[in-house]
């Protein structure tokens, strides 16, 4: 069999490193940008170098960034006294998108799970606190993710900042836009019927 | 084995890991088939309907299809959350424990209803607030035994002789307690006091409803918990995820 020349079986290698890109996938790829021209190729060669090289972590809220502090820390319409928890920064951008919140965000880069061995020492936790303390903080919103290792970081956030006297609230749990009562779940229909609003 | 392109089955959700787009491989244990890997279908978007049915620890009724590779959940319906094990950290912990040990003992497709009604059994216990070390103790004994390595407490696994009311050994390679004879002296056998063998006798044999009720002296609890640990990561062979998290809790320093 004729050797693959190394360039290529590098490129390859490099490819299949990627979540969901088995080697069939890698190969195609790699064969698709030897065919398109040579700029758009250097592209993503040089997209990739940038998002590695200009990208940080913000030193208020350790959202990724490219200067710290981000944008959002650095607003001074944002309220800064509001503190929003979240386990990505994926989330930042889906709650950004509601276009409802007004204060400032906090991620924590994951949340805790026992048995992918994730501890309160992995997460930007300490970090949180020490931010809570060192500014008159009015509320802690805990918009960690509604399943059990969402649950457990949030209640573990709770049982470090209840000392402190501070306002510590968790987003709502309901019924999802375009869904269907008889299939929830009934954990989420109890909450739902709790927070139910009058009309 | 032709079986029906639809099977139904009761099951507790052991572990579930994200899986494509927006699917999720959700290991459980079934009571009509054992332990499974299925494959659920957009659990992850906000509006699926198995979503909430198939949370960490859920006892839930499927309807699976039978698919080329994996199996693919079609309907959930949980049966029972067990809400007071998750609004509890440290119990969430021990859910977490004896999940990964059913996990790590069992294999795929190997059906035994007795270690189906072990796990359901013990998280309604931790459910309901129970003291957790006699419930945790219970489930590891009785694990172990169901898994075929039942620790022999009653002779000594070298000579076969009795064992005698005093200090003996405990061997995990032997899978047992040795005599003072045989141990003494032994790479990797451990002093085993009377209290901690009488310990383990008892929640070998008895049911649960009286081991829950035993007074145990705290030094003979550090002993056991620390025998079977060892007994279970040697059986296993390989480290545990969740112990890191529980004994962190346990000595209450995560909170520091």
């Amino acid at each position: 069999m004729a050797k693959l020349a190394a360039p290529i079986a590098r490129l390859i290698d490099e490819f299949s490193r990627l979540p969901g890109i088995g080697p069939k996938t890698a190969s195609r790829l790699t064969f698709y940008l030897l065919k398109v021209p040579k700029e758009q190729a250097l592209a993503l060669a040089e997209a990739i170098k940038e998002l590695r090289e200009k990208t940080t972590y913000c030193e208020i809220c350790f959202n990724i960034t490219d200067e710290s502090p981000c944008p959002i820390c650095r607003d001074p319409e944002r309220d800064q006294s509001t503190i929003c928890v979240v386990e990505d920064p994926l989330d930042v951008l889906a709650l950004e998108r509601t276009g409802e919140y007004k204060g400032v965000y906090h991620v924590l880069h994951g949340a805790i799970s026992p048995v992918e061995g994730i501890g309160p020492e992995d997460l930007r936790i300490q970090e949180l606190l020490r931010r809570v303390k060192g500014k008159l903080i009015r509320e802690v919103i805990l918009a960690t993710n509604p399943n059990l290792e969402g649950e457990a970081t949030a209640m573990y956030i709770y049982q470090l900042l209840k000392p402190l006297g501070i306002k510590v609230t968790r987003l709502a749990r309901g019924l999802p836009m375009g869904g269907d009562l008889e299939y929830a779940d009934a954990i989420t229909l109890a909450r739902a019927l709790e927070g139910r609003r009058e009309m | 084995m032709n079986r029906e392109r639809l099977y139904k089955i009761n099951a507790i959700v052991l572990k579930r890991a994200d899986f494509g787009e927006a699917d999720r491989l959700v290991t459980v244990y079934s009571l009509e088939e054992g332990k499974l890997r299925l494959l659920a279908k957009g659990v992850r978007k906000p509006t699926s309907r198995k979503a909430g049915h198939l949370e960490l620890f859920t006892h839930v009724k499927l309807l699976v299809a039978k698919g080329k590779e994996l199996d693919i959940i079609t309907q959930a319906e949980a049966l029972e959350y067990f809400p007071n094990l998750r609004e509890d950290l440290l119990r969430t912990g021990y859910a977490h424990y004896i999940a990964e040990l059913t996990d790590g003992f069992m294999a795929e497709q190997d059906k035994n209803p007795q270690v189906y009604s072990l796990v359901l059994e013990s998280f309604r216990r931790l459910d309901k607030g129970q003291e957790a070390w006699p419930i945790m103790r219970f489930f590891e004994l009785h694990l172990l035994t169901l898994a075929g390595y039942r620790p022999e407490l009653f002779v000594c696994v070298k000579c076969r002789e009795p064992l005698k009311a005093s200090v003996n050994y405990f061997s995990v390679a032997d899978g047992g307690a040795l005599c003072p004879r045989c141990g003494e002296g032994k790479d990797g056998a451990t002093a085993l006091s009377q209290g901690a063998l009488k310990i383990m006798r008892f929640f070998l044999t008895r049911d649960y409803e009286y081991c829950q009720h035993l007074r145990i002296p705290h030094n003979l609890g550090v002993e056991v918990e620390a025998i079977l640990r060892r007994y279970i990561l040697y059986r296993l062979e390989r480290p545990l995820k969740s112990t890191r998290f529980l004994d962190k809790l346990e000595s209450g320093g995560i909170y520091g």
